[in-house]
């Protein structure tokens, strides 16, 4: 029962001080990457630009809530908890977008 | 008499773990369904946000320049070299959190002596970094109080400071909760038995950041 419990708890082990490490780096290049394209009017004017800047935020999203919280290693039932509501809340803001003609 | 400690032991065990019949720790199942609500309390906000976007009658506007009926200029409010370095501030602080989670999970195991294995540190270093957050944000809202944009003056200046608001008071929050940690720590010291203690602590403040990284985009550089 012990091993059950300590199974469910901790699935995987959690990433090592090298991944953080690698995680951070990352998250510092996005979000350079990010500000420095604010920066390029040509750019700002183009169809890219949101596109580009809201999936290289997904990206950043996603490594936090996989490396950062473990959601990666973790228990499914803590996965199922965190993307229903944030499910809904998009749905939400979608809703919300196309109701008021965004 | 060996029943009767038997039972005491079970009984100081169930004190000390809190598992509920999936396995899982309450406080940890408590802490993911209270982030998700708050998935959908930040997301109403940010959709609030989007909807008044563009919507302002009149200035300070958050991209544009804005010249008043009185003949009074206002430039772009928002300041992204600020707000970036803010940024950077709060992303290097949920390495710290994720930093101190380890060295209290592996407290005194080869490796985590020194800096790596201090948990006091990495929880000063990850409550310092909010705080200096929290620093950036009296700045900006100082600044643009100043500049002549309050929560009364249009959509944008209620939007804007409804939704970073609260995000800001999180970020307090957070902080608060991580100088209890530290409090502890200091007073009798973190161990591999509290380490549940620390991670929904954690899981709260990488939620806080992974907020942070929506808002930064669409509030700030989305033009």
């Amino acid at each position: 029962m012990s091993n059950d419990r300590a199974h469910a708890d901790h699935v995987h082990e959690h990433p090592t001080w090298k991944q953080y490490k690698w995680v951070a780096l990352w998250l510092f290049v996005i979000t350079v990457v990010e500000v420095w394209a604010y920066y390029i009017p040509a750019f700002v004017a183009s169809k890219a630009f949101v596109p580009a800047l809201l999936l290289m935020s997904a990206v950043k999203f996603t490594i936090v809530v996989m490396f950062y919280m473990h959601l990666k290693y973790d228990h499914s039932l803590f996965r199922k908890l965190f993307t229903g509501p944030l499910l809904i809340a998009g749905a939400t803001l979608v809703a919300f977008l196309f109701l008021f003609k965004r | 008499m060996t029943t009767a400690t038997a039972a005491a032991g079970a009984h100081e065990a169930h004190e000390h773990t809190h598992y509920t019949t999936t396995g899982l720790d309450n406080r940890k199942i408590a802490i993911w369904a209270f982030i998700g609500s708050e998935c959908m309390l930040f997301g109403s906000l940010i959709s609030t946000y989007l909807v008044y976007k563009g919507r302002s009658v009149v200035g300070p506007f958050p991209h544009e320049a804005w010249t008043s009926p009185t003949g009074q200029v206002f430039k772009p409010i928002l300041d992204i070299p600020v707000t970036s370095a803010s940024t950077f501030v709060l992303l290097m602080s949920s390495l710290f959190m994720v930093l101190a989670l380890a060295a209290v999970e592996n407290k005194g195991k080869p490796g985590y002596e020194g800096t790596l294995g201090s948990s006091k540190l990495w929880l000063l270093a990850t409550a310092l970094a909010g705080a200096v957050f929290l620093g950036f944000q009296a700045y900006e809202f100082t600044s643009f109080v100043h500049e002549g944009l309050t929560i009364k003056t249009n959509l944008f200046g209620s939007s804007f400071f409804t939704l970073t608001g609260f995000h800001g008071t999180h970020v307090a929050v957070g902080v608060l909760w991580l100088m209890t940690l530290l409090f502890i720590d200091m007073k009798r010291g973190l161990g591999p038995k509290d380490t549940i203690l620390v991670d929904i602590c954690a899981l709260y403040w990488h939620f806080v950041d992974v907020v942070w990284i929506v808002i930064f985009t669409l509030v700030y550089l989305i033009q």
